[in-house]
């Protein structure tokens, strides 16, 4: 075994690891630094498997900037440990059979493939170079649908938050914070 | 020449202990500079009784640090509480490893290049660890249990994601003329002249980027007039409230270490990294490119603590508006500007 496997299943770990956590955790800001850890563990995969660019974006957007909100928010609304259930009866009616029907999807698909070749790591372009004419070339229509939904929920997030700007008399306004 | 593995490993051990031990040294010296500075701009004298001048002052406040007692609150969420100057002081120092300080030199027939490491996302790496080390700061706040300290960590966080995305802005025009993410290549970039006498540095063209840099870099650094998680006269101290001894330095040596960061990046970035007027004998041609390096870090550390003898701190309304409303789109309309005009 090469050290790129060792690391690459390394990793791997770290990122499982960390997702069960996030779920067996009690006070949600631990979740939140789970969730944290598997992000760092799959930037660390991305990186092994040569896609440097990804890599970082993966550790400013996700870790640095999304997460720092997720922070802030459980923060700002002092979240407390949350309760211990039984659990909910559509997570039995639904959750485990589509979870089995899920891994057999899944197996199925990969002993179908068991026999072809893998993408060696680096072979296929990770440089920012390649991404950008693949984003603003190729891809050019999708990514701009992208961003403009983006925009739609930016602006939902506004019209949301912000104050009515006129109330009638007699009704009281809106609690804001 | 390529190294061997063994003496690649050896070197790399070397470089990381050296640059360590130096930057270190810069934070202890960087507070007695700020001390010594501040105090001549309000007439005072600034520490004067330890060693000549107080140069030792850093020294004996580390002894003080290191002998105080470490108190831990019992109200506080103990493994957060601890791990938040760690987290903090870590990535403040991980950040310094693509730093390049100089050209490569040669030794018994090896090119070694003057950092750590030449990663080609070396930028976006600094950026990555930047953005994590402001988990140190909100959970600092967090676990601590108090107010003003959740106060200041929520403070801090807003700010920190605010400005980041100027900061991020501001530095892609300076990209789009170097055509690199690798720090070696921007500074490589930025050697020559204007019509043979004005440095080739990136801040003439860039000059708009490099306000917007700059800005954003104090509020990320959290130092006046941006730092209102930890503005005294509110918030006792903000986010480190709570701690004491070596874990409140910890984060004292995380904010100065940011700002030798922050000074590192302005210079390779704007300034031309290391490049300036080489002469004199081999040796002296083999040493000046460090020390112009290290010559604009301190002008940059120096202008850090004139401002903070300067100006009052902002309100925390006026730092949101700064910093969504005029940094923002100016660093938008530079990055458009620079684009139009790199493609013409």
């Amino acid at each position: 075994m090469n050290v790129h496997l060792i690391l690459f299943l390394a990793f791997g770990a770290v990122a499982v690891a960390g997702a069960i956590n996030l779920l067996a955790q009690t006070h949600p800001i631990n979740s939140a630094l789970s969730l944290i850890a598997v992000m760092a563990a799959l930037a660390g995969e991305y990186l092994l498997l040569g896609a440097e660019f990804l890599a970082a974006v993966q550790v400013i957007v996700y870790a640095g900037a999304i997460m720092v909100l997720f922070v802030f928010t459980i923060m700002l609304l002092n979240a407390g440990v949350e309760e211990r259930t039984q659990g909910s009866r559509v997570a039995f009616l639904f959750g485990i059979p589509g979870l089995l029907l899920g891994s057999v999807l899944l197996g199925w698909v990969v002993l179908r493939h068991s026999g072809t070749e893998a993408v060696a790591a680096g072979a296929l372009p990770g440089d920012p170079k390649t991404i950008g004419q693949l984003l603003f070339h190729e891809f050019l229509l999708p990514f701009e649908i992208t961003s403009v939904l983006i925009l739609i929920a930016i602006m939902g997030a506004v019209v949301l938050a912000s104050k009515p700007p006129t109330h009638p008399p007699g009704v009281p306004a809106r609690k804001v914070g | 020449m390529a190294l061997p593995i063994w003496l690649f490993i050896l070197v790399s051990v070397i470089k990381s202990a050296v640059v360590l031990v130096v930057l270190l040294t810069a934070v202890a010296y960087t507070v007695w500079l700020e001390r010594k500075v501040v105090g001549h701009m309000q007439n005072r004298w600034g520490p004067t009784r330890v060693g000549p001048f107080g140069l030792l002052q850093p020294a004996a406040d580390g002894l003080k640090f290191l002998f105080k007692e470490d108190l831990t609150p019992p109200h506080v969420y103990k493994p957060l509480f601890l791990a938040a100057p760690l987290i903090a002081v870590i990535f403040a120092l991980t950040s310094i490893a693509v730093i390049p300080f100089g050209n490569s030199v040669t030794i018994g027939g090896y090119s070694i290049p003057l950092q750590i490491t030449d990663v080609n996302t070396g930028l976006l790496l600094i950026l990555g660890v930047t953005s994590i080390g402001v988990y140190g700061v909100a959970l600092a706040g967090w676990s601590s249990n108090n107010k003003y300290s959740l106060l200041g960590g929520l403070r801090a966080s807003a700010q920190m994601v605010s400005y980041e995305i100027a900061l991020g802005l501001s530095l892609v025009g300076v990209l789009i003329m170097s055509g690199s993410f690798s720090l070696r290549a921007i500074v490589d970039a930025q050697g020559g002249h204007f019509w043979g006498f004005i440095p080739r540095w990136n801040v003439f063209p860039q000059f708009i980027g490099f306000f917007c840099y700059l800005m954003a870099a104090y509020a990320e650094t959290n130092r006046i007039p941006f730092d209102l998680p930890e503005a005294e006269t509110e918030l006792v101290a903000g986010y480190h409230t709570e701690y004491s001894a070596m874990k409140f330095a910890m984060f004292f040596m995380a904010e100065y270490a940011n700002m030798i960061t922050v000074a590192c990046l302005a210079t390779l970035l704007f300034f031309g990294g290391w490049h300036g007027p080489i002469f004199g004998p081999p040796i002296l041609q083999a040493v000046l490119p460090v020390f112009w390096f290290a010559a604009k870090i301190v002008a940059f550390l120096f202008l850090y603590i004139w401002v903070r003898g300067t100006l009052p701190r902002f309100r925390y309304d006026q730092l949101m508006a700064f910093g969504w409303k005029f940094l923002l789109p100016l660093a938008l309309v530079n990055l458009i500007a620079t684009a139009i005009a790199v493609a013409w």
